[in-house]
């Protein structure tokens, strides 16, 4: 079943078309990544998909509710968390779960349950009583998502949730959303971080308002990316860098730590049936210096990273 | 109802939390009331003089105790000479010059016209007329004496003599205190900076930091939202108004002679209006910077010059005074000078607590129209 049904939805601003014709759907309990690069249409269109902004064409369905014509009842039924933690820095940590509690009709009994999950999640159990503002971002962004969950929705909306966040807090986070989606809430999110839409069952990317690709991670790598990428650890990898460079075999050539990542050349790989060839290639380049020794070298699967900037580049050079 | 309380609650947490704001909020109006209430102090009393008394004889002598006598002024200053007493009015010594030429006991003995020159710093121009006043009488009833004198001296009985003598009679503010004048209309001012300014940067403040983004997807209604940061507000609002008349009653002694309560409606009623500017001020500003400047000059300075605050509106150019017909605070200051200092109640204010109250009502609608859930 869908849980979010986008159909034809476009946003204009003056004669500046932010969302351009764009329809997708998301299943239930899916964790949906939403990718693009600033200014490409993101918050415009998960605004528009939690009824703050009004679309000028187009409809969805959220939670089989109407974003046009029922913007109340979708709001009912979503949670909705952005970069910026949305706490009150002056409320305590209690008096914050408490109105945002209060705000989605929680009382008694069922609000003293959701709280305790609140504060289970975020780690805050035993400081109920300090003041949002001096929490620090990681926790901070676990109780901001505890408050935008405390009703239970079946539907959340993350706007770049994991904006300024240390790596570990990340993680603990991303471990949080991949609990609610096991339990069945359907996650919608974006985020800039390409690593992180590594987590996501299914992406789209949107460009200048355009939908460019819709798949999973795995898909829409090896739909994208034909050029196969190596990775090699060797003695000196300046020096290797330096002299495959000069061979015209590579697309480009990528320190990552202590080793290189080389994007080889499509047209090798269609003259040499072999897969081992390239691998051989570098290799028997290599040699040839005798001070340099190789201690690994093998393929890799490309990263999202290489899929996304292949497809913005393609479209721009598709433009032109 | 239940949403609007949790609402109601966390913006009372909110402002008591925050021990600056509490303190700009109920101790600042009172210290300022207390300042004013000593600062707009327009009442001649003492007023420093300096008499340049060229005739040295009985009879300037004289004259100058009974302008001393008055009450009105005090004789600091005998320059030598004229250059003497330019300088002690230049530099602000003295407020009031008098010089008394030579011949000025001479022509009173040869019953010519004597004349004394008065000189005033007109830097405050309605002090200065006020003195001028003053002097003006002082120096007839003088003469006065002198004619009388003179009959007398030369054996005319003068038991009949019919002369016109106005006996003014100043209502409602009988020592013409320009305190009990200007201390009610400050309420007035108060309210202003409290609704006005805190509704705005309470709203923008929650948009600033993301808060309005989030309660905007939450099931909250626009209606609530607003009447939640209203209500708090006006709430507040009353209780710097108590506050603020309690000082004027028990520090300052200006009695309240109207209704209390008829004057709390009133004070109710011109809320809507500064509550409604607030919201208003809170849609067009993105930031709080932006929302203290809009409330400052685009509102609160209107409001205080155009409303008869701190100038007649008699006294504005026809054009100006048409202006003055849309700042609410013209009516408010009407109203609470009318009760406070001459205990009028709906019979004789009902016409401006109307035109408020249709005020109050229109801004309101507007501002909440503009104040759409949507976030553009």
């Amino acid at each position: 079943m869908n849980s979010i049904e986008v159909k034809n939805l476009s946003k204009v601003f003056g004669n500046f078309i932010s969302v351009n014709n764009i329809s997708f759907e998301v299943k239930e309990g899916e964790v949906f990544g939403f990718l693009g690069s600033n200014g490409a249409g993101k918050s415009t269109t998960i605004k528009m998909l939690c009824g703050i902004l009004e679309p000028t064409s187009g409809d969805a369905l959220v939670g089989g509710y109407s974003i046009a014509t029922q913007p109340d009842e979708v709001k009912k039924n979503i949670g909705y968390m952005s970069q910026k933690f949305s706490l009150y820095n002056d409320l305590t940590v209690n008096e914050n779960i408490n109105f945002f509690g209060g705000v989605y009709g929680l009382e008694n009994k069922l609000l003293k349950d959701r709280k305790k999950w609140v504060l289970e999640i975020s780690g805050l159990e035993g400081r109920e009583d300090t003041l949002t503002s001096s929490l620090s971002v990681g926790f901070k962004q676990r109780l901001a998502l505890g408050c935008a969950v405390i009703h239970e929705p079946k539907i959340i909306f993350l706007d770049e949730p994991t904006g300024g966040v240390d790596p570990i807090s990340r993680r603990k986070f991303w471990d949080l959303i991949t609990d609610l989606s096991d339990k069945g809430t359907t996650v919608f999110v974006t985020t800039h971080y390409l690593d992180e839409a590594e987590f996501c069952g299914r992406i789209i990317l949107i460009d200048a308002g355009i939908l460019i690709a819709a798949g999973s991670p795995k898909e829409l790598k090896k739909e994208y990316i034909k050029n196969k990428v190596i990775q090699l650890d060797c003695s000196d990898i300046y020096k290797a860098a330096e002299i495959l460079e000069k061979e015209n075999i590579t697309d480009s050539i990528s320190i990552f730590g202590n080793s290189l990542h080389l994007t080889m050349k499509e047209q090798i790989r269609s003259l040499n049936e072999l897969e081992d060839d390239e691998i051989k290639i570098i290799t028997d380049l290599l040699s040839n210096d005798n001070d340099l020794k190789i201690y690994h070298i093998s393929e890799i699967s490309p990263s999202l990273e290489d899929v996304f900037l292949y497809l913005v580049e393609k479209k721009t050079a598709d433009e032109e | 109802m239940k949403i609007l309380r949790i609402f109601i609650i966390k913006e009372f947490i909110q402002f008591f939390r925050d021990p600056k704001m509490f303190r700009v909020v109920l101790i600042a109006p009172v210290i300022q009331l207390v300042f004013l209430g000593y600062a707009a102090n327009r009442d001649i009393l003492n007023a420093d003089t300096a008499v340049l008394n060229l005739d040295r004889s009985a009879s300037s002598r004289e004259y100058i105790r009974s302008v001393e006598e008055s009450g009105y002024f005090s004789v600091k200053n005998y320059p030598g000479s004229y250059e003497e007493l330019k300088e002690l009015i230049d530099d602000g010594t003295v407020f009031v010059g008098i010089v008394i030429p030579d011949n000025f006991e001479s022509n009173i003995n040869n019953r010519r016209t004597a004349d004394i020159q008065l000189i005033l710093d007109g830097s405050d121009g309605n002090k200065a007329s006020i003195a001028a006043g003053y002097i003006q009488n002082i120096t007839a009833t003088f003469s006065k004496n002198l004619s009388l004198d003179y009959l007398q001296s030369s054996g005319v009985k003068v038991n009949l003599v019919s002369t016109i003598q106005p006996e003014a009679r100043v209502w409602y503010n009988p020592n013409l205190s320009t305190r009990n004048f200007f201390l009610p209309s400050i309420v007035g001012l108060i309210l202003i900076i409290i609704t006005i300014n805190m509704t705005s940067l309470a709203i923008v403040k929650e948009r600033e930091i993301g808060t309005l983004e989030q309660l905007i997807v939450t099931p909250i209604k626009p209606y609530q939202m607003i009447l939640g940061k209203l209500i708090p507000f006006s709430i507040i609002g009353f209780v710097a108004v108590i506050l603020v008349l309690s000082v004027m009653r028990f520090w300052f002694g200006i009695e309240i002679k109207g209704s209390i309560p008829f004057l709390f409606l009133c004070t109710f009623v011109f809320m809507l209006s500064t509550l409604g500017l607030g919201l208003f001020v809170s849609t067009v500003s993105r930031t709080q910077q932006q929302a203290m400047i809009t409330s400052a000059f685009l509102v609160m300075m209107p409001m205080i010059f155009l409303s008869g605050f701190s100038f007649p509106i008699e006294n504005m150019p026809q054009i100006i005074q048409y202006i003055t017909y849309i700042i609410p605070l013209k009516y408010f200051i009407i109203i609470i000078r009318g009760i406070v200092i001459k205990g009028l109640g709906f019979d004789n204010l009902w016409k401006e607590l109307t035109i408020l109250f249709f005020m109050g009502v229109v801004i309101l609608t507007i501002s909440s129209m503009r104040f759409n859930k949507r976030l553009e």
